[in-house]
């Protein structure tokens, strides 16, 4: 499975790459970030645009893996 | 005369029964890459305060921190930027004071003056008012998505031009008006700032119609993908406990209503007979606003978004 480090990248970087494996048919892929705000934009680009997510913490890194 | 307790937007000392002085400052980090309209915005939302507080700005202060290596060309086109804006408002300029720092900054303390009865507080509006906006939102969302150059360049330059208008119109097209209670728009955004307004006692309610709050173009779909500054989550936090949604107000919607604004519009409350008047003195001025709400008897909540 293809895995996104956005771990320490400034916002909306996160996101957007998020959204370029999405246009790009990568599913499952998983999305390694660290801090609050590109998780809440993650998850919303998630849930405005139908897609399924599964979200992990650990010691303040979210681990996101885009299903479909 | 206006304590700490109401987050109001300037300090306001009475000089005689005719005369009160309002003061107050603002500066921040560039919020666009042209310097000269990071100017004119600086500028524009520094002198806002007074506008919101009913007051007729005066004259000026500039504040500055630039680094060594920046290039003088910019920093005069910063000032330049200001120096404008302030003529625009026929507010004097007196000097100010530059300070070094890494990271460039640019502001203003603008000093306004009012009779001390026409003083214009943000949280006191009356039952049955109703709440003007007179900038669209979603400055925070765009420059969020200028970041990564999502915008074209007619989005980007109106989103500029937002942030450079004066509430000069705003301000002076309700002079004559009985306002209960008036503030700007900015980092709190929409419903941090709306919230300030319903006040501590929550003695009223505020109603906002989702559906009448004008949006910047682009800044829904901005929203919707995710393009949002981390002060709209934080606003979010702050004041989301306030707010009660009703369900078909969409997720996007509520995150532009948080959205933290730079130089944003007036949030005004004035009588119903008096909206007319008002929207056509805009417009003889070739202005616009847009009525967003309504004072309502408290109902346990600060803020209603309909």
């Amino acid at each position: 499975m293809k895995t996104i480090d956005a771990r320490g990248l400034s916002c909306p970087e996160p996101v957007l790459l998020v959204k370029r494996a999405v246009l790009e048919d990568e599913f499952p892929f998983t999305v390694l970030i660290d801090d609050e705000t590109p998780r809440q934009n993650i998850i919303r680009y998630a849930s405005n645009n139908g897609h399924e997510i599964q979200l992990t913490e650990q010691h303040g890194e979210y681990e996101i893996v885009f299903t479909k | 005369m206006i304590g700490y307790e109401s987050d109001d937007d300037a300090c306001v000392y009475v000089v005689s029964k005719d005369i009160a002085i309002i003061q107050t400052v603002d500066f921040f980090p560039p919020v666009v890459d042209d310097p000269y309209d990071f100017g004119r915005i600086a500028a524009a939302n520094a002198i806002s305060d007074v506008y919101a507080m009913g007051a007729e700005p005066k004259t000026a202060l500039n504040l500055l921190c630039i680094s060594n290596c920046l290039d003088m060309g910019v920093v005069r086109k910063i000032l330049e930027g200001g120096a404008d804006k302030c003529m625009e408002a026929g507010v004097v300029v007196a000097g100010g004071h530059s300070i070094e720092d890494e990271e460039p900054k640019f502001g203003l303390s603008v000093m306004g003056l009012c009779h001390p009865d026409k003083i214009r507080r943000n949280n006191t509006p009356r039952i049955g008012d109703v709440l003007v906006l007179t900038k669209p939102i979603g400055t925070g969302a765009l420059s969020t998505g200028a970041k990564a150059d999502l915008l074209n360049k007619e989005t980007l330059s109106l989103m500029v031009e937002t942030m450079a208008k004066l509430n000069r119109n705003a301000f002076e097209a309700s002079i004559s008006l009985d306002v209960s209670a008036s503030t700007d728009v900015t980092g709190f955004g929409l419903l941090g700032h709306a919230k300030e307004m319903a006040g501590g006692k929550a003695s009223v309610t505020l109603e906002i119609d989702s559906r009448r709050v004008p949006l910047l173009p682009h800044a829904l779909d901005m929203a919707r993908d995710g393009i949002l500054p981390a002060g709209a989550y934080r606003n979010r936090s702050f004041v989301g406990n306030h707010v009660v949604f009703e369900e078909d107000v969409s997720l996007a919607m509520t995150d532009l209503m948080f959205d933290p604004q730079t130089s944003g519009g007036l949030l005004l409350a004035m009588r119903e007979q008096d909206v007319e008047p008002y929207l056509s003195a805009l417009h003889e001025r070739g202005d616009v606003a847009w009525i967003i709400g309504r004072v309502l008897p408290a109902e346990g909540t600060a803020i209603k978004v309909i």
